[in-house]
């Protein structure tokens, strides 16, 4: 069913990074991810692109991918379409003006901030909020929260507000104010500085007609990039450019910050942030009688909102700070989408809809009601037999979701070291399988002495070539 | 298939456990969410009366291909008049449960609205069973 269709997904594992240390293995919220030749593996259609792999991993093994900067150049306009987040990456010592001139240096004809958008967002969420039956409506904002819920609550997939991105709203005034400028489509290149894996999978998993986003560059990478250049240009020629793009109110500046969003909106709104925290909310809201009368949900991924974000070099903590701050300094009397951008205004309102999310359950299960059942009942007696101490040396995270791999016939029973032991104890098994099996889940050669491995005498030398 | 969980009574914060992990099971079953709703609030209210009115007691659930049985039994004071204690609104719990928000009298009548069938047998100081079932078709 929709196990077949794979999801886009922006997180790798670097093969020769990875060390099979099984962290990733038992943070990950939706169980996505297995041990097999000595490496993580992760099963595309159970991921959300949250990232707590990419957090937890000790040597750093994951890796987000992402477009080369160079593209860039293949247009004569090029946009960068900037979270107001990023700017509050940088220590007060620097200007926005700075900031601003650091971005034209290393090429863009145009910053244009995400948040532009958030004012007609506000408008039609509003509206929806009014008309909505099936309360509570929940945020489309963040894509791993909205992909958590097709994977893990598919059931609530249905109260996802059926909305663009506010990334594609925002690439949309981009553009049309492009456009008026007397720009062609094909010379304009908007490219979304993303603070997190979650987003480029939206934005590359989206059919390539509704994207109006031709790359995207990691948060980390650009900042480098205009770090490099403000450490280099004291006393640059800075001009103050940042008033190109439309005024943004305060407030709106915040949506990304947790409950920047909920806050703005009338009835009872609820704001819940970090993965744990969502999955722990919606578990309990869909028993507790006393959560049924929610009317806005705004869902969070990251701690603190995307401040808190994987590839947000700054502290979340700091950065929603000063983020907060430069909303404060903004004045409330400036005016939102003067012109030029009335049309533009227009467009974007006439595109904010789209047709709704489908649910994507992960199901550990197959078949019919009875076929289920009875693999549940299976998993059930091999529980009877597995040690339930969850170390995760078979390879799977918990010793039931080794017992639900073999019922799909992913796993063995003989991948538990409890159970070899045993099976050794009455003669089933010899030595030399039971190593086999062992260089099977964890690799070749996984049980020989390796002094280059973390925290041993070697750590962080270069390994000879030929020290196995 | 069989499940089992014991029910302490007085302790509120546990109370919902039970129906939160049948609740769990009947998803990955893939039961209809609006069916798997009914059955987790008749078993909440069922595990909430056991903790506030009883000494302590345990939930025994079956489930087959055709429907989900669950049986609940305490060891307590029992219900003096069963037909009384179904009507909405109609509460014995102390002052201090009712502060807590629970003891509102919609226990019994929130169980039977959101199950097929009901039964419940009482002593007297002896306890009480109450047996829920929901048909899956």
């Amino acid at each position: 069913m929709n196990e077949k269709r794979t999801l886009y997904h922006a997180l790798r594992i670097h093969q020769d990074r990875c060390v099979g240390c099984t962290i990733c293995m038992s943070k990950c919220p939706t169980g996505a991810i297995r041990i097999r030749n000595g490496k993580a593996a992760i099963r595309a259609n159970w991921c959300t692109d949250c990232g707590e792999c990419f957090i937890s991993c000790p040597t750093k093994a994951f890796y987000v991918e992402e477009d080369d900067f160079e593209h860039i150049y293949q247009y004569a306009y090029r946009v960068a379409l900037l979270p107001a987040l990023f700017l509050s990456q940088f220590s007060k010592h620097h200007s926005l003006v700075e900031i601003d001139a650091a971005l034209k240096q290393l090429g863009f004809t145009h910053i244009f901030i995400v948040e532009t958008a958030v004012d007609a967002f506000k408008v039609e969420i509003a509206k929806q909020l009014k008309k909505c039956e099936d309360k509570p409506c929940i945020s489309n904002y963040c894509p791993a929260a909205t992909r958590l819920i097709q994977i893990k609550y598919p059931e609530l997939t249905s109260h996802i507000l059926p909305m663009i991105s506010l990334i594609t709203g925002a690439a949309i005034l981009a553009q049309e104010n492009l456009l008026q400028q007397e720009a062609k489509k094909e010379e304009i290149g908007i490219f979304y500085v993303t603070p997190c894996a979650a987003k480029i999978a939206e934005i590359k998993g989206m059919p390539s007609s509704e994207s109006l986003v031709n790359g995207v560059i990691n948060m980390d990478t650009l900042f480098n990039k205009v770090s490099l250049l403000l450490s280099k240009n004291k006393d640059a020629n800075t001009e103050n450019t940042l008033g190109q793009t439309p005024s943004i109110s305060g407030c709106d500046m915040c949506w990304n910050l947790s409950g920047g969003e909920a806050g703005q909106f009338q009835g009872r709104t609820l704001a819940i942030d970090e993965i744990h925290n969502v999955m722990g909310f919606i578990e309990q809201m869909e028993s507790s009688e006393e959560l049924q009368n929610i009317d806005y949900l705004e869902l969070r991924a990251c701690d603190r909102g995307c401040v808190g974000g994987i590839l947000t070099p700054a502290n979340r903590f700091l950065a929603a700070e000063r983020l907060t701050k430069f909303a404060q300094e903004i004045k409330p009397a400036s005016v939102k989408y003067d012109n030029p951008n009335a049309s533009s205004r227009k467009r974007l309102e006439n595109s904010l809809l789209k047709t709704a999310l489908i649910p994507l359950p992960k199901e550990s299960y197959q078949g019919n009601f009875d076929e289920k059942l009875k693999q549940m009942e299976k998993v059930r007696k091999m529980m009877c037999y597995l040690p339930g101490i969850d170390c995760g040396a078979c390879g799977a995270p918990e010793c039931k979701v080794m017992a639900e791999d073999i019922v799909r016939d992913e796993a063995q029973l003989s991948n538990c070291i409890f159970l070899q032991r045993e099976l050794e104890h009455y003669g089933k098994l010899d030595g030399e399988q039971a190593y086999h099996i062992i260089e099977n889940v964890w690799g070749k050669d996984r049980l020989k002495k390796n002094c280059y491995k973390r925290g041993a005498t070697l750590e962080g030398e270069q390994p000879e070539e030929n020290s196995k | 298939m069989n499940l089992s969980y014991e029910i302490e009574a007085g302790n509120f914060t546990k109370a919902g456990y039970a129906s939160s992990e049948v609740k769990s099971v009947l998803k990955q079953l893939s039961i209809d969410s609006s069916l798997i709703k009914r059955i987790v609030i008749a078993l909440y209210e069922a595990e909430v009366n056991v903790v506030a009115h009883s000494e302590g007691g345990r939930i025994r659930i079956e489930i087959d291909s055709e429907k989900i049985k669950m049986i609940v039994s305490d060891r307590g004071p029992g219900i003096a008049d069963i037909e009384q204690a179904m009507q909405v609104g109609y509460s014995t719990a102390s002052d201090e449960v009712r502060a807590m928000g629970f003891g509102a009298g919609m226990g019994l009548p929130n169980i039977k609205k959101n199950s097929d069938e009901l039964r419940i047998t009482s002593h007297l100081g002896e306890g009480t069973t109450v047996e829920m079932i929901d048909y899956f078709k």
